[in-house]
């Protein structure tokens, strides 16, 4: 029987491989492999293999032209040996074969950068929007309340009642996009999954440290028209057990974290559509 | 030519780099400023097409949806004045070397020999700000002058000149590899005065040990058969001044010391290290017998102990005072990425699970005038937190636990504490993981980063006091990245079994690196011309003591060597074969063809005799406070929950990412709104099992005012009661002890060395005692000596200060406990006795007062508790736990209530209570910090068996856990002598430092 494969892309300051290749294996993918970029460029590795692509959160190349925009910059232009082709053309195929990619935190800056999202009426490769700077001007650790919109098109959010609960880690968080356009299809199209809201997911909210980086709309997640495409700040792969919750010694908790339920779907979906 | 390109926000964007330093010119420089803007500046000195440039400049360089980009035009406008801050030559520049590959994807290929790519940043000063007061801000606040260069320009002049000039901060020179002899047949004074010029931090006895060795006939002949001299070359002198500096060599704990107790006893102790630290271990070991679970202890980078059957745990703790005194950001950054090479470069290397940090300053808010090479106690402690804050986060390693302490005295010299935990294999390829070896014709290699100037004389440098001289070469900064690519590098090539030892290369640089690697084999032959440099024209002893960041050697067997380098070419990351190990007996570096150094072995490891050291204790004697009784403490408690050593930090400690790899179980904050001060940490480290490393430190400074003894054996408590308090096994746990002392070696600049050192020897004292009887290993530590700023007018000492850690294991992590109280009507009970010890505790400090009766500890009636408390956590019969410490009884009732939401209604009649009644006071009571208590609260239906395991020892039950969100605190005679709602001492804890 065919298998569903996860690949976890590391290397130049990815940090989050191990517990995101964790939250893959117990959402139900039938193997996960981390590779370092090393494997990719040397064509020993091909993503054409895998059904879904993690991008996990880090310092690529220590954000040290913003965040991701090196790694945005060396997917464009590196060439996978042997193979006459660039690392973008097995993304670009990856894609149009109806697979799977979810990128957290720096996988989420990663690929609003290179365009993969929002990516409106399927125009890869052009960015129009970014994550930069948040308000308070530093990088935070603290939990999230974040509101789902369950009517949007994401295929990772399927029996997400009300919301998650979870950890945000970044100083390049907020959201902003090019033109106020964007900003209306977006909404209208209902691509923003998640957003920043209060405690009892009733409403979204600009007000800190709820919404923790001022990002517009507090739209905190993003996925292009056909849901397979998703990427987010908050880290879903960081709670997958009630012990990583911040209150688990007081609180009665199921077993399951949240953001283990993105991870069971992508592997159904990939089972489902795609095996 | 070089070509400026500038990136700066489009209008409208939002500055969110700007807005914090206006802010921060606000607050800290009390000037006025209207608004700054930042640009960003890429100079670029390469030979590129103007479709290149427009590339780099336009995609990389340029966020398009928030940035605009120019080439060769400046686009700063809407200014008073401009500030451009760029690196001086040769100091790292991460940003310049991201850009210079991002440049080479785009080519297709390497930048040639000498072309590169520098960063500055350009702030826009909008207000009524005059020249001085700009030339305020960029000197004190946007930039170091050590490292950086300015450019201020107003806006007339910034027409005038049509922008900022590109400037180019390239280190010119060429090599020369000039190699000096030096000569030692010269007076004393002259011999002091090649030692203190050439920053070698060698004593006149040291000088003339090795004026003696280039005397013997012997020596002469063996170095005229390699082509040298009588004379010792350069390098040869500078590689006996790192590997003998105190820094690399622990003279002072090696020493022997003749030590005079107070009665008059006199006593001579043959090392400090041996007599000790190892003994604690041996003994400790003995006593654990079957159950020993140390297996690397003092001889490797750092401590490694069992975890379970299949992984091992490694742990390190280092300073890194000296440069973090100078240059904030990079003193504490490369603080942080070298003790990561640590755990890494421990036997055949370790996966980094955790970094922790202590940092010691002077009062941030701190208004009296300094001397002048004292940068003031806020820079150093915004650039810190920010350098630790870079290297953790982006190493990702998270940072679990950790803390601020408080002391004018730490002006002098700040101190930063790292750590760093890392797991490994018990096994690897069939061979412990913790061990390792090297075989004579093995391969030198080094790997990581390139060698410049950069840290050179870091070891000697930080072996003497800070003056105004301190050269700023010592300075460096870390790379991060550089340092993981690396680390994603060899911990495949370590599973893949392709080397069989590996080191870090940090003080010292290659001569202590190699020459510790040559003493396992016994010899080495190594080339300095085939080391990778950043820039030409470094002389062969630069090569050779460079503390360049980045870099671990190797050794490599020859049959791997081929594999090793082409799987470091894949993962990008530099590989060199420098030369290879032997069993000649010597440590012979070349330079091309011609010998420039030929040490034995025995003279650079065994030459020198140990230090003598007087030490003479005499206690001291403080003022004895008159403790005035009151009817009301709650204006106390507040004043203590605000005062800066108990204060909420959790504005820097927000800053580290402390979840990262997804292991975390116990996070630095808890309670029900996630701002509870936790006791210690709780990881899994394999996140499939439940098993949890537990870490936790100790540190109280304030004691060693009375007695350094009691200030020892007050920190390992600490550590260990923090450990205990969250659900820490005492089966299985590890100290390592980090001195950081002011220098105790009498002299013209000391002349209370004797002193000092009897406080050391105390340290040293109570170190076995308490360890013994806890029964934990030392596994691990280190010394920084020399904590003392003088300028020839004003001395500054830190006060003497152990930082204990403690690291060790929870058999399942879902026993761990949180100190917020967690329901309403669970019973409250203090585990522990409290004494009159006021002595050195916030109260009296307060007061400004210190005291006398300093708190002790009873380790075997402690550990006896602890083991129960154990029992009854295991049990799950445990709601909260919090341990007892700086502001005592009253200050862990505030904390354990507001941050589980509910109140606390306790009585001191209740508490039980040692020593004389007639000083059993409400203020005792309340406010003294007597060891080795906790503070536990139990659901009422757990009272029988919690009770019946604690039986036969001290606890009390004292009150319970109310739902009216107060805290109310019976005094001795009946009437209320605390009441307090739990928001206002909530944010009475919080105020102090939200801000910073």
């Amino acid at each position: 029987m065919a298998k569903a494969r996860a690949i976890v892309i590391t290397g130049n300051g990815t940090n989050c491989e191990v517990e995101a290749a964790h939250a893959c294996r117990l959402g139900g993918f039938d193997e996960t492999v981390i590779a370092h970029i090393s494997d990719l460029l040397s064509g020993d590795i091909r993503l054409d293999d895998f059904h879904f692509i993690n991008l996990t959160g880090g310092f690529l190349d220590g954000d040290d032209l913003g965040s991701a925009k090196a790694q945005a910059n060396r997917l464009r232009y590196a060439k996978v040996d042997d193979l006459a082709e660039h690392l973008i053309d097995q993304l670009t195929r990856f894609i149009a074969a109806g697979k799977l990619i979810l990128g957290v935190c720096n996988g989420f800056q990663l690929m609003v950068k290179m365009g993969l999202l929002p990516a409106l009426d399927g125009a890869y490769l052009k960015q129009t929007a970014t994550l930069t700077f948040n308000d308070c001007g530093r990088f935070q650790d603290r939990w999230v309340y974040l509101k789902v919109d369950s009517t949007s098109p994401s295929v990772y959010t399927k029996g997400v009642e009300k919301g998650l609960y979870l950890p945000m880690r970044h100083g390049e968080g907020k959201f902003v996009v090019d033109a106020p356009a964007t900003l209306a299809a977006i909404e209208e199209k209902h691509l923003a999954v998640f957003k920043y809201s209060d405690a009892a997911y009733n409403a979204p909210t600009m007000e800190f440290p709820l919404n923790p980086n001022g990002s517009v709309n507090a739209i905190a997640a993003l996925c292009n028209e056909t849901g397979r495409l998703m990427g987010m700040m908050p880290h879903p792969e960081a709670f997958v057990h009630r012990t990583q919750h911040p209150r688990w010694t007081r609180e009665e908790l199921p077993e399951e974290g949240d953001g283990l339920v993105l991870f069971k779907n992508a592997a159904e979906y990939v089972k489902m559509n795609l095996l | 030519m070089a070509r400026r390109i500038e990136i700066a926000l489009r209008e409208g964007v939002r500055d969110a780099r700007g807005e914090r330093i206006k802010r921060e010119i606000e607050h800290f420089l009390h000037l006025p400023v209207d608004a700054v803007r930042t640009i960003d500046v890429y100079t670029v000195d390469a030979k590129l097409s103007e479709d290149e440039l427009v590339k780099a400049a336009s995609e990389p360089f340029c966020d398009p949806v928030i940035q605009v980009w120019s080439i060769d035009r400046p686009l700063a406008a809407g200014f008073d004045f401009l500030v451009e801050v760029g690196y001086r030559p040769g100091v790292t520049d991460n940003v310049g070397r991201t850009g210079r590959e991002a440049i080479e994807y785009i080519t297709g290929r390497p930048l040639e020999a000498g072309e590169g790519v520098y960063t500055s940043v350009q702030y826009l000063l909008k207000g009524g700000l005059s020249r001085t007061d700009v030339e305020r801000i960029a000197r004190d606040l946007l930039g170091n002058a050590l490292i950086q260069r300015f450019v201020v320009l107003d806006v007339t002049e910034f027409a005038a000149q049509g922008g900022v000039p590109a400037y180019i901060p390239k280190v010119q020179g060429e090599t020369k590899a000039q190699v000096r002899d030096i000569d030692l047949e010269v007076s004393d004074q002259e011999l002091m005065r090649i030692s203190k010029e050439g920053v070698l931090a060698l004593t006149l006895e040291e000088m003339k040990i090795i004026q003696a060795h280039y005397r013997d006939p012997k020596v002469q002949e063996g170095r005229r058969s390699q082509g040298l001299g009588a004379k010792p070359t350069d390098v040869e002198l500078e590689c006996l001044a790192q590997t003998w500096s105190e820094h690399c060599k622990h003279k002072i704990f090696a020493g022997t010391v003749h030590y005079e107790d107070e009665q008059g006893n006199r006593q001579e102790i043959k090392s400090l290290f041996k007599s000790f630290i190892q003994r604690t271990t041996k003994d400790v070991r003995e006593k654990l017998g079957d159950n020993d679970f140390c297996l690397s202890v003092f001889k490797d980078n750092a401590g490694v102990i069992r975890f379970n059957d299949d992984w091992s745990l490694v742990f390190k703790v280092e300073t890194h005072n000296s440069p973090s005194a100078l240059d904030p950001y990079g003193g504490a950054l490369t603080g942080i990425v070298g003790v990561n090479r640590d755990p890494f470069g421990t036997g055949k290397g370790s996966k980094l699970i955790f970094n922790t940090d202590v940092f010691c300053f002077a009062d941030p808010f701190y208004d009296k005038p300094l001397p002048t090479r004292l940068l003031h106690p806020r820079r150093i402690f915004e650039g810190v937190v920010e350098g630790v804050e870079h290297g953790g986060n982006k190493s990702g390693i998270p940072t679990v636990n950790g803390s601020l302490v408080f002391d004018e005295r730490f002006a002098g010299k700040p101190l930063v504490f790292c750590g760093t935990a890392g797991i490994m294999p018990a096994t690897l390829n069939g061979e412990p993981a913790h061990e390792k070896s090297i075989k004579p014709g093995d391969l030198i290699v080094m790997t990581g980063g390139r060698i410049g100037k950069d840290g050179i004389h870091g070891a000697t440098f930080s072996s003497e006091e800070l003056n105004e001289n301190s050269p700023v070469t010592a300075v460096q900064i870390g790379d991060p990245i550089t340092q993981k690519r690396m680390f994603d590098f060899l911990i495949r090539a370590r599973d893949k079994g392709l080397y069989r030892f590996i080191t870090d290369n940090g003080a010292g640089g290659l001569s202590s690196s190699i020459g510790e690697m040559s003493g396992e084999c016994g010899g080495c032959r190594m080339d300095l011309a085939k080391a990778p440099l950043k820039y030409p024209g470094l002389d062969p002893w630069e090569i050779l003591i460079s503390e360049a960041q980045e870099r671990m050697s190797l050794a490599v067997p020859p049959e791997k060597i081929d594999e090793f380098l082409a799987m470091a070419k894949r993962f990008n990351v530099e590989a060199t074969v420098l030369g290879e190990f032997t069993d000649s007996g010597y440590f012979h570096i070349l330079y091309g063809d011609r010998t420039v150094a030929w040490l034995p072995m025995e003279f650079m490891h065994e030459g020198l005799p140990p230090m003598q050291l007087p030490a003479k204790w005499t206690p001291p004697s403080h003022e004895e406070p008159t403790v005035v009784a009151k009817g009301d403490y709650t204006a106390d408690l507040k004043a203590l929950l605000g005062s800066l050593n108990i204060c909420s930090k959790e504005s820097v400690v927000r800053r580290y990412d402390h979840e990262v790899q997804g292991g975390s179980v116990v996070k630095p904050f808890t309670g029900v709104a996630n701002d509870g001060p936790s006791d210690a940490a709780v990881v899994r480290p394999i996140l499939d099992s439940f098993e949890g490393v537990v870490v936790a430190h100790g540190i109280c400074p304030r004691y060693s005012d009375i007695d350094t003894y009691h200030m020892t054996a007050n920190a390992i408590d600490e550590a260990l009661r923090n450990y205990v308090a969250v659900g820490g096994s005492l089966d299985l746990v590890a100290g390592l002890d980090n001195f950081c002392w002011c220098d105790p070696v009498t002299s013209e600049k000391t002349p209370d060395g004797e002193y000092k050192m009897a406080q050391l020897v105390r340290a040293n004292q109570a170190l076995y005692d308490v360890c013994l009887a806890y029964n934990i290993p030392l596994i691990s530590g280190k010394d920084s000596m020399k904590n003392d700023f003088y300028d020839g007018a004003t001395k500054i000492s830190i006060p003497p200060t152990i930082l204990f850690s403690v690291i060790g294991k929870i058999e399942d992590a879902r026993r761990s406990v949180t100190m917020d109280v967690k329901r309403p009507g669970d019973i409250v009970y203090l585990l522990g006795r409290t004494g009159n010890e006021l002595g050195g505790s916030e109260y009296l400090a307060l007061q400004g007062a210190i005291g006398n009766s300093v708190p002790t500890v009873n380790p075997e009636k402690a550990l006896k508790r602890y083991q129960a408390l154990h029992q009854a956590i295991t049990d799950g019969l445990v709601a909260s736990c919090h341990d007892l410490s700086d502001g005592g009884l009253a200050v862990a009732l505030a904390e354990k209530a507001f941050a589980g939401g509910y109140g606390i209604s306790a009585d001191l009649g209740q508490v039980l209570w040692k020593g004389d009644d007639a000083a059993r006071t409400d203020t005792a009571l309340l406010f003294s910090e007597s060891a080795s208590r906790h503070l536990v609260t139990v659901r009422p239906e757990n009272r029988d068996d919690f009770e019946s395991i604690m039986a036969g020892n001290c606890f009390a039950c004292i009150g319970e856990v109310t739902g009216e969100g107060t805290v109310t605190v019976t005094g001795l005679s009946g009437a209320t002598v605390v009441k307090a709602g739990i928001d206002e001492l909530k944010e009475a804890w919080q105020s102090p430092l939200r801000e910073l």
